[in-house]
């Protein structure tokens, strides 16, 4: 494919307004159609989408990464057995398998402070680019605090209210799940991160959980997610409760001026 | 009753809400909601016993019952029995046949549409092909006007969706003059704010007034906030043409959505009373989905298709400008793959086509969900075949604050390309005007911006 400046290509003469906006404007068409260009720009944007949600996350992996800094790990399935079960039934995925639950049986005696979930969700990419560097970053801190932690549970095709189902089981105050979010074309490896005070399985709704959502390399940093994760952890513990009622008040580092901007079409 | 023997398998539906939902098409989230048949051996004895069911029927046996909902109470009270005349003496299976006949003329449907219950056309679109739901939409007409007329024959008309994840306004109006050069706009321009709160919304409604105001464009403008936000909006003055909201169809589920019919009612007043359509005054732009009530949980035992229908009794009682079913918006949880997706999408637009409404369709997905660029272009090219009144023009077809994929400004020009279709009236002779469109409605090659649009000199 040579350039865009084949005869057969109609140029858009407003490539300009590219600057403003991450939309794909002016694309140019051939005929009435995209050009060829752009029409394998949005396959490949899509194929890495569709490649994250269907492509297994590798658990052996990610076990090995985080027990090489000597965090103890617990790999652990929920009822939904295959990815097109978990992608059409999001109630299995919120409820962990039998031997999931003998193997918690057995692990728990007195109660914990905290439970760090990692939930592969809707990207295995985002859960393989993002899990582990931030997880180095978290736990340090958690056990400063001389939080009691059981090892970090890694779940196979889990939903955010599974981390219920695991405080519960821990009896712990404090219950974080990190996930694989729903891939956008420009975003196929965004990590978010449910953070919920007293979860109990069946029991807390999305009304009791605060999200910090969009974390990969253009979006929110480790060092921004972490600080308001800590930030929501310190308001919990002295509200006694997170969701709505708990509001994110650490300021978003993105400049506000932006709105300020001039709108060319009416200037 | 409700009863067959068929190849040495008895079934016993017991109630209509149930066999309506064991004769829809497969679907996850009926599955989901555990109200699917379990086989297709099931699925097709509940469509012949379907079949045998009299329209009368779903005037007396309410799938949601009449005192717990005011979406039945809507239905139920609100039947024209005049209009339904025509077509009482028919069970369900001789009125596909009528649908299909030659008495169903445009002038007959037009007619007989406040007689259908979304009920009935539920039911009937259970057992009609994808062929006869295209032929019988592409049969009714639906003519509604604002500042344009939306919905002759032989149009198609666009919702410029110029989203940012941010809100900038230099950023929306890149996408915004991006459709506009491509022909798009002429449903409405209509944004989805990235934060629905009141200033943001009335920001960004006096930003849309302002430029169709300048440029003189014969289209009106939407802020999808939610209805509450666009009151509170129009009290403070702000410029509203149409009025959004999300609608569903249980009063269960529009609870969950913060409305009801009396809100509704009083959104659909405020904004009549501004008075701002020139043409028309139908002032109010719906949006709906098949799964929005299972996914609140107050789908009331209904099967997704039979409770989106019922959304459309509520946007019938507000005589809207357009309805929108954001067909793969929701996921594969109620809409797993393309096959489904498609099918859902003209279910819908027949059903909307048939009780009246000015029925559009967001040909979409979203990446989770088995569907591709080639699944969307078959929908589109379905539902433009089947008379749809509008589609979504998104940039290159990604929304960049709603993380899903639409339809592109380039979709829309190849269905005018392939099928011959023009943008509404008052809006094409705007193209024209400005040099974006010829007289013979293609793009123009444009060595530059036209005059009318001055560029930032960066």
């Amino acid at each position: 494919m040579s350039n865009d400046n084949e005869p057969t290509l109609a140029q858009d003469p407003w490539h300009s307004l590219k600057q403003f906006t991450p939309a794909r404007i002016a694309l140019g068409r051939a005929g009435v159609s995209l050009p060829t260009r752009a029409c394998l720009d949005f396959q490949l944007a899509h194929a890495l989408a569709r490649d994250a949600v269907n492509i297994p996350l590798d658990f052996a992996e990610l076990e090995q990464r985080l027990n090489a800094q000597s965090y103890q790990t617990l790999t652990l399935q929920t009822q939904a057995e295959n990815q097109s079960v978990y992608l059409q039934r999001p109630d299995l995925g919120r409820l962990l398998s039998t031997s999931a639950t003998a193997c918690l049986q057995h692990s728990v005696s007195i109660p914990f402070d905290a439970v760090v979930v990692v939930a592969d969700g809707l990207s295995s990419t985002a859960i393989e680019h993002h899990a582990e560097p931030f997880l180095s970053l978290l736990l340090p801190e958690l056990q400063q605090k001389g939080y009691r932690l059981p090892p970090v549970c890694l779940v196979k095709h889990g939903r955010v209210a599974i981390g219920d189902a695991i405080a519960e089981r821990y009896a712990a105050r404090l219950c974080m799940v990190l996930i694989g979010e729903r891939p956008g074309l420009s975003s196929p490896d965004s990590m978010g991160i449910y953070f919920t005070y007293q979860a109990r399985s069946g029991i807390s709704t999305d009304a009791e959980r605060n999200c910090i959502s969009n974390i990969h390399e253009n979006g929110l940093s480790y060092q921004q997610a972490l600080k308001k994760l800590l930030y929501l952890i310190n308001e919990a513990e002295k509200l006694q409760l997170s969701g709505v009622n708990l509001k994110d008040e650490t300021t978003d580092t993105e400049p506000n001026s932006q709105l300020k901007q001039a709108n060319f079409l009416l200037d | 009753m409700y009863k067959i023997h068929i190849t040495q398998q008895g079934y016993d539906f017991k109630t209509l809400r149930n066999l309506m939902a064991k004769a829809t098409p497969a679907r996850s989230g009926d599955y989901l909601a555990g109200v699917a048949a379990v086989n297709n051996l099931e699925r097709v004895a509940a469509q012949w016993v379907l079949a045998d069911v009299p329209l009368k029927r779903f005037l007396n046996e309410a799938l949601v019952p009449y005192e717990q909902d005011e979406v039945t109470r809507l239905i139920i009270d609100g039947h024209d029995n005049a209009a339904f005349a025509a077509i009482s003496h028919l069970t369900v299976g001789d009125f596909r046949n009528w649908l299909l006949s030659e008495q169903a003329t445009t002038a007959a449907l037009t007619a007989v549409a406040p007689g259908v219950t979304p009920e009935m056309a539920a039911a009937v679109s259970k057992i009609m092909r994808i062929q006869d739901l295209i032929l019988v939409a592409k049969k009714c007409r639906v003519v509604t006007r604002f500042r344009n007329t939306i919905g002759l024959e032989n149009r198609l008309s666009t919702r410029l969706q110029p989203n940012h994840p941010t809100d900038n306004p230099a950023g929306v109006a890149a996408s915004l003059l991006d459709g506009l050069l491509y022909g798009c706009g002429d449903a409405v321009i209509g944004i989805n704010p990235a934060s629905d709160n009141l200033e943001a919304t009335s920001r960004l409604l006096h930003m849309l007034h302002d430029v169709i105001e300048r440029y003189q464009i014969p289209t009106q403008s939407c802020v999808l906030a939610h209805v509450t936000t666009t009151l509170k909006a129009i009290e403070q003055g702000a410029p509203v043409d149409l009025v959004f909201q999300s609608i569903a169809g249980t009063q269960k589920a529009n609870d969950s959505f913060g409305i009801n019919l009396d809100l509704l009612q009083e959104a659909h007043l405020a904004a009549l009373e501004l008075g701002r359509g020139t043409l028309g005054d139908n002032c109010m732009y719906f949006e709906t989905g098949q799964g929005s009530a299972l996914s609140a949980n107050a789908h009331q035992g209904l099967d997704q298709q039979t409770c989106e229908a019922r959304a459309y009794a509520v946007a019938r009682k507000f005589k809207p400008l357009l309805v929108n079913t954001v067909v793969g918006f929701i996921g594969p949880e109620y809409l797993y793959d393309g096959k489904q997706i498609i099918r859902a999408g003209l279910e819908d637009h027949f059903c909307g086509k048939l009780l009246g409404l000015p029925m559009g369709c967001d040909v979409c997905y979203t990446n989770h969900a088995e569907a591709d660029q080639d699944d969307m272009d078959m929908l589109l090219t379905q539902l433009a075949v089947a008379g749809g009144t509008f589609i979504m023009g998104v940039p290159g077809a990604d929304d960049v604050m709603l993380n899903y994929q639409s339809t592109s400004f380039h979709d829309a020009l190849y269905l005018r390309q392939v099928l011959g279709l023009r943008p509404a009236p008052e809006f094409e002779r705007w193209l024209q005007q400005h040099g974006i469109f010829n007289a013979e409605n293609q793009l123009q090659q444009l060595a530059d911006v036209p005059a009318l649009f001055k560029l930032p000199s960066y």
